[in-house]
């Protein structure tokens, strides 16, 4: 019965996959797609962020195999041991191996980020196209909302959440995207509000297409290549958001192995055992900046205009 | 000017209600938190009894609506609540945390757009070039680190290996003993030259230098970006192409010329930039135990001291809200197309 489901479900996922191929092959949008791939190959940083995280991504999900020690076991004999072949990264004050915590770490790290991202555009960027196609007082009452959240020093309000459900690494993602969203909202409501003035849009109107259908199938698509590029970006901030959090103690809890608290539990004996803290911050820089120089690229092959100039 | 007034109106208006509804936020949760306020009140070992004395004593045994009323009279008359941490008023903490905070973020700022800007122009000037690119990837790398590592890392090279600067804090204890600074707006660079006090002055600013750095990393990176693509729309304009054809130096365009339009957007990032550096400053006081109000909060939540935890919410929301509306002042009052 269920195998019955599952298969009559595929087979109408692949129907519906085969006919927006064809929508995109008819509006020739694969081209658009591949002059934005050789846009995003030809810059040579952005190349190297996307090999970075291809390869963060891959250590995280591989983590179990990579890591060389267990992460959680302490060997007090083996304390502060300086970076060598038996370990890469040293040993923290425990005598666990860094560069196995490290390699956890990216898990937490990436899943906090994307985690944090993705509520934020998910509150964020609804919200901002009904209030830029609505107008009028919902319009009013969303953006005076947003207004007070951006209004809101985000570290404090993180802090005082993270405070208020209790320190850990799923309370401070919930804690940054809280502060987070607004900007998306800002940023959909601006473009749609010079959309909703455009001919197609009026057309659709006079075809009979309800708000809803108008919001979901000519908003929601062309406001998309602004909030990608700017939760690329994000990514990045949101990362280094978290592992701040992390550092303050009002993050992950020990003994987890997440990138800002390994940073702070370094900190005591950072002039004597440098690498307890200096690798594990290495890695939020790595990370943060290669989702920056990613949202930098994509930037550029997504905006036409920047797209024009570099060809002229 | 009568469509200046009304615009102020209108702002002050909303100024006014992003504070209420802040207070509200912050009020609601802090009271909501896990911990009773009340036994951490009366400490550790106390009995029952005593804690429902300092339910009373507080205030917290009445409903939540009364609470408030209570809490917005007592934060407007300036009362703000005694910590529960240090047992001294809560204003008078801050009154002596602030200036250490505000030295610091001003410092980081200031490097910030000494660095930030010309750089944004040069990257600017010279688009798609070697020069634009190494400026751009400058940018992103100092929006990408992270602050404690970065405060860390300094520690370690120019503290503990070349040994040249001092390692945290604002003086050095030798230095606070024998010169101590008189105490007249509270920034030691000010009152210590003010007072003549040069030792105390040298020994100040080389404390500054490296937790100042790691602050006006992140605005770095903001300015310049910021003013590089202003700066690359102003250069689109037909004026600047005029000038150009008047055969005008170079130089003088971009910095005389351009700069000047380019300018606005660039000061408002960096304007949200100092009310954001104000209270992220937090994590940077830590790593350089700067005795500001970033490190003050951060033990207060530690230790769930929370008239601490909502006096620095609601102090650092009106220093956001007061920034913000200057800035959206001065470019109403530049650019009269902009309107709420």
């Amino acid at each position: 019965m269920r195998a019955n489901k599952l298969a009559l479900l595929s087979a109408a996922c692949f129907v519906k996959v085969r006919s927006l191929l064809k929508d995109f092959e008819r509006e020739g949008r694969f081209r658009e797609i591949r002059l934005i791939v050789n846009t995003l190959m030809k810059n040579p940083l952005t190349l190297a962020s996307i090999i970075i995280l291809g390869a963060l991504i891959f250590i995280s999900v591989l983590a179990p195999w990579i890591a060389l020690y267990p992460i959680y076991e302490s060997n007090i004999g083996k304390k502060y041991k300086p970076p060598s072949l038996e370990h890469p990264f040293g040993t923290d004050h425990l005598g666990r191996d860094i560069f196995s915590r490290v390699v956890f770490g990216a898990r937490s790290s990436l899943i906090a980020g994307i985690t944090i991202v993705a509520i934020s555009v998910a509150i964020g960027w609804p919200l901002g196209i009904v209030a830029g196609y609505r107008g009028g007082k919902i319009d009013t009452l969303i953006m005076r909302v947003t207004d007070m959240f951006l209004a809101f020093p985000s570290l404090v309000l993180a802090l005082i959440i993270a405070f208020t459900l209790g320190p850990s690494l799923i309370n401070s993602m919930i804690a940054v995207s809280v502060t987070w969203w607004p900007w998306y909202t800002r940023l959909a409501r601006a473009d749609t509000v010079s959309l909703r003035e455009r001919a197609f849009i009026e057309a659709s109107k006079a075809m009979g297409l309800t708000d809803l259908q108008i919001m979901l199938r000519h908003i929601l698509p062309n406001t998309a290549a602004p909030i990608i590029v700017q939760a690329t970006m994000d990514l990045g901030t949101a990362i280094l958001l978290a592992a701040g959090l992390g550092f303050l103690g009002l993050g992950a809890q020990p003994p987890e192995p997440e990138w800002g608290l390994m940073v702070s539990e370094g900190r005591p004996v950072i002039l004597s055992a440098w690498w307890v803290s200096v690798f594990p911050g290495l890695f939020i820089f790595i990370t943060a900046a290669a989702f920056n120089l990613l949202g930098d690229g994509l930037r550029e092959a997504l905006d036409p205009r920047l797209r024009r100039v570099r060809g002229a | 000017m009568s469509g200046f007034r009304q615009y102020l109106v209108k702002r002050l208006i909303l100024a006014l209600v992003v504070v209420i509804g802040m207070s509200m936020i912050t009020f609601f949760l802090a009271r909501v938190a896990p911990s009773d306020p009340a036994a951490l009140w009366v400490g550790l070992h106390a009995r029952p009894e005593q804690v429902e004395k300092a339910r009373i004593e507080l205030g917290l045994d009445k409903p939540l609506y009364i609470q408030y009323f209570i809490y917005i009279r007592d934060l407007v008359s300036g009362s703000w609540g005694i910590s529960y941490r240090t047992r001294r008023p809560v204003i008078e903490d801050i009154m002596n945390y602030l200036p250490a905070s505000i030295e610091l973020a001003v410092a980081g700022l200031l490097i910030a757009s000494v660095v930030g800007i010309p750089l944004g122009v040069v990257a600017a000037s010279k688009k798609d070039t070697k020069v634009d690119h190494a400026c751009r990837t400058f940018g992103v790398l100092t929006l990408s680190t992270p602050s404690f590592w970065m405060g860390l890392t300094l520690q370690l090279i120019f503290a503990r290996i070349l040994g040249i600067l001092p390692l945290q804090g604002r003086l050095s204890p030798d230095i606070a003993e024998m010169n101590p600074i008189q105490r007249i707006t509270g920034f030691y660079l000010v009152d210590s030259l003010l007072t003549g006090n040069f030792v105390a002055f040298q020994d100040a600013l080389l404390h500054i230098i490296l937790p100042s750095i790691t602050l006006a990393a992140y605005s770095t990176g903001l300015s310049l970006r910021m003013t590089r693509s202003t700066m690359i729309e102003v250069l689109r304009e037909r004026y600047i192409v005029a000038a150009k054809a008047f055969g005008m130096p170079k130089n003088v365009i971009m910095f005389y010329y351009a700069l000047k339009n380019a300018i606005i957007p660039t000061l408002t990032v960096l304007g949200i930039s100092f009310a954001w550096t104000l209270t992220g400053v937090f994590l940077v006081e830590v790593v350089f135990n700067w005795p500001g109000l970033g490190t003050y909060t951060w033990r207060a939540i530690l230790a769930v001291d929370y008239p601490v935890i909502v006096a620095v919410t609601v102090i650092s929301t009106l220093i956001i809200v007061v920034t913000n509306l200057i800035l959206d002042l001065i470019q109403a009052y530049l650019d009269p197309r902009v309107k709420l």
